[in-house]
């Protein structure tokens, strides 16, 4: 119950997350090499920490994301590409350890949102500006203008 | 006194029945006496809310464990502060601290609403009764706050150890001072659809509102995310957690908002746009509370083991948002759309910038909601983290930060690119040599740095070109320029302020991603290291004892030039042995606007420490730069036109200079 409380609450969501020593990569995980640590930060980055909410297992000190941030590590000083290691790393936990989701078909909505409501709302913007232009200009007919150059003639 | 808070809170949900009803009827039946009811039960509905959160606060401070959320959430042991603090630091109390901000505002209206029209007026509160009148039923069917223990707990299960922070006094109250005060905009919005006309007493209503819901928001984000960078340890200043972007969202939508509200109370273009976005941020709020409340964020699955609480908001948002909008469709065509303006000019620029603004709030939305539809749908988990939101809603803001100098400076109606760029010119000179100096004789800057820094420089010395040319820099003798600039409207100050802030808060954000830097490390007494010219010594380790926990103190020494200590910085491991919680206390030490940064990991057998370090420069400008966005948003609400009554106090005056009656 305690559990299910703290969770409903914005705050001690995240009390509940980032609870306990905040201390993700350790000295000991960290390869010798710069470039190739440096390489799999980057990688880390990009993986969830699957017994987290929202994690990055760089970020997580939970027992699974270090077990996952030491076999980037194994996989990058046996010669993998980044490609090579997040296949890898998807073939065996899912698509769930992304944080960025690919970018197919069943994820196209997702990617799709910012692109087509920025089309749909410029066109809309666009459209709607020309047909505004259109009634301002039409708001004179030959007729209003006949007699408006009436008025103005008598004077 | 805990009973009687029970009864208040019974009593206010009574009294906010008769709200949404009575003022409602009078309206459609042209009763003024059935309408007047609107103002004092309002009033009083606000004084049993708030007698009734006294009640709850009274239990806190005082320990009382025969009440339920007291005995889970409290400690006999704990500052008074945190005691206090504690009544709003869970589920039920934070709902409750909820509907009092609600009724409060409610109240205001009622206070201060003389000069808005009878039935606008009676309408509104009735709106704001409907919404008081859900919330408190949710309250006192599923997170009653006032539920007794029998027999009573010696003693409570302490408040989580995370929260005992100041943080917890300020980022709540504020961010629901924001999500509720956007209630009244939506609540003013729902009035006009439900008289189906907009008058210019509307506008002048709901623009002060936004700008001070606004500006709590903002200031509950800042507060929580600095909150967040201090407490939790790993220095991180924002996650795009769905619970983050739950708070970010009515924001976005809420400066733009803000931004159409001004074409609307100027050139009364944009109504129907407005008082849509009025209704599209406030349901944002109310998804908010669900997405936190309901615990679907969690899992679709723990939301569908224990759905009372989130049905319950799930029907409470499907009633306002869905009726709302259902009202928006059958009576928005009644009302007549406003002025016409040349597509560039100040309206144009303001349109841009709703479509920017709204783009990016559908973007976060989608990300947030879209694993939990899939999830719900085909049962397929995928998450949507950082790097999905660095891709999209990074390249939706570009251009438009790009744009934000040119807005203010362009004419209303019809406006002068070219002229505009031209003033500006100075601006851009002064952001590209920014960019070139960053790009070229900074070590190691990205693309992406140079790029940034330019364009957060742009920002600032875009906003100061406003202030400079409206007060005739360069075009009008010096005392003449000064007396300009002094007698410049508030709202221009509060414009070039938020503008500015924005600035600051970008430049923050890109000098701390692109040239921060990091060491972790193992640590015994007495070593030294050295990051990014900044030399530490460890000091040691020491046992402290605190009220409601022990700690492993690291100290630490930043070493000056000459070898002596210039100054001390310490974290802390706290252990918590009521929850059986550790804690890190980040060690941080503020020099110029960068910070140190020190978070301690775990000690070795031999005596070692592990320690990360990070130096984060300019860091403290991204809060900074929302403290002057506030300020933007204040100086804007004490602009003379703002302030509520204003215009018809001066036809007085001009009537009875007149000598007119």
């Amino acid at each position: 119950m305690s559990l299910r409380r703290s969770l409903a609450s914005i705050l001690l969501l995240l009390a509940l997350l980032f609870a306990g020593t905040a201390m993700a990569v350790k000295p000991d995980e960290m390869l010798a090499d710069p470039v190739l640590e440096a390489r799999a930060r980057a990688l880390s980055e990009g993986l969830r920490c699957m017994v987290c909410q929202n994690q990055s297992i760089d970020e997580s000190d939970a027992d699974l994301a270090r077990d996952l941030r030491i076999l980037v590590r194994q996989r990058l000083v046996a010669g993998d590409t980044d490609q090579q290691v997040m296949d890898y790393v998807v073939s065996r936990y899912g698509e769930f350890v992304l944080l960025k989701p690919r970018l197919d078909l069943r994820n196209a909505l997702l990617w799709g949102t910012p692109v087509l409501l920025l089309l749909v709302g410029g066109i809309f913007i666009v459209l709607s500006a020309r047909s505004r232009r259109n009634l301002a200009t039409k708001s004179l007919s030959a007729e209003e203008q006949a007699s408006l150059d009436a008025i103005l003639r008598r004077d | 006194m805990v009973e009687t808070g029970h009864f208040a809170l019974v009593l206010a949900f009574a009294l906010s029945l008769v709200q949404m009803t009575v003022p409602l009827f009078g309206a459609r039946l042209g009763n003024q006496r059935l309408m007047a009811v609107g103002g004092p039960v309002t009033v009083a509905g606000f004084v049993l809310t708030a007698l009734s959160f006294a009640a709850l606060a009274s239990a806190y401070a005082s320990s009382d464990f025969s009440v339920a959320s007291v005995w889970e959430n409290s400690h006999s042991l704990q500052p008074l502060i945190y005691k206090l603090t504690g009544t709003w630091g869970n589920h039920e109390g934070s709902m409750l601290l909820w509907v009092l901000i609600l009724t409060f505002f409610g109240a205001l209206v009622a206070a201060f609403g003389s000069n808005l029209p009878a039935t606008l007026r009676a309408n509104v509160l009735a709106v704001q009764g409907a919404i008081g009148a859900a919330f408190f039923l949710f309250i006192l069917l599923t997170s009653n706050p006032f539920v007794r223990l029998n027999p009573a707990p010696i003693e409570g299960r302490d408040l989580n150890p995370v929260l005992q922070d100041l943080g917890l006094a300020v980022h709540p109250p504020l961010l629901y001072l924001g999500y509720v005060g956007f209630s009244i905009c939506f609540s003013f919005s729902v009035a006009a659809l439900i008289e189906g006309r907009i008058d210019a007493s509307w506008a002048r209503w709901v623009r002060p509102w936004t700008l001070l819901a606004w500006m709590f928001l903002t200031g509950g984000i800042a507060m929580g995310s600095y909150w967040a960078y201090y407490e939790l340890g790993w220095g991180g200043f924002w996650f795009w957690d769905p619970v983050e972007n739950a708070s970010f969202m009515p924001w976005l939508a809420g400066t733009a908002l803000l931004h159409s509200a001004i074409v609307m109370e100027k050139r009364s273009a944009l109504k129907i746009w407005t008082l849509l976005l009025a209704i599209l941020t406030f349901s944002l709020s109310l998804l908010g509370t669900f997405l936190v409340r309901s615990g679907v964020l969690t899992s679709v699955h723990a939301f569908a083991s224990d759905p009372t609480r989130g049905v319950f908001i799930l029907g409470i948002l499907t009633l306002f948002i869905g009726g709302s909008l259902a009202l928006f469709a059958l009576r928005a065509s009644r009302l007549t759309a406003g002025g016409l303006f040349h597509p560039i000019s100040r309206e144009g620029a303001l349109v841009l910038n709703n479509l920017f603004l709204t783009t990016a709030t559908a973007t976060v939305l989608v990300g947030t909601l879209y694993p939990l539809a899939l999830e719900a749908l085909t049962g397929d988990k995928i998450s949507v983290g950082a790097p999905f939101f660095d891709l999209t809603f990074g390249p939706l803001m570009l251009p438009l930060l790009v744009l934000v100098p040119f807005g203010p400076l362009l004419a209303w109606k019809r406006g002068d690119v070219f002229a505009v760029a031209q003033r500006l010119m100075a601006a851009f000179a002064i952001a590209l040599t920014a960019m070139l100096v960053t790009g070229l004789f900074i070590d190691g800057a990205s693309v992406f740095a140079a790029l940034g820094i330019g364009l957060a420089v742009w920002l600032v010395a875009g906003a100061l070109t406003d202030l400079a040319v409206k007060s005739g820099v360069g075009s009008v003798a010096p005392a003449i320029m000064f007396r300009r600039f002094a007698g410049l409207p508030r709202s221009v100050f509060g414009t070039a302020l938020a503008h500015l802030g924005l600035g600051l808060t970008l430049l923050g954000i890109v000098a701390t991603l692109s040239f921060g830097t990091e060491k972790i490390l193992s640590m015994r007494a007495g070593d030294t290291v050295e990051l990014s010219g900044h030399r530490l010594r460890f000091v040691g380790l020491y046992p402290a004892q605190g009220p409601n926990y022990s700690e492993d103190r690291g100290r630490f020494e930043l070493i000056g030039a000459s070898g002596s200590p210039v100054g001390e910085i310490s974290s802390a491991k706290r252990f918590f042995p009521v929850r059986q919680t550790m804690t890190t206390e980040s060690g941080i030490k503020t020099l110029g606007f960068s910070q140190l940064y020190i978070s301690l990991g775990d000690a070795g057998k031999d005596g070692s420490v592990v320690v990360r370090l990070w130096w984060k420069p300019l860091v403290t400008l991204i809060w900074g730069g929302g403290l002057v966005m506030m300020a933007g948003a204040a100086m804007s609400l004490m602009d003379r036109r703002l302030r509520v009554g204003a215009p018809s106090r001066r036809r007085k005056q001009a009537l009875a200079s007149a000598g007119l009656p």
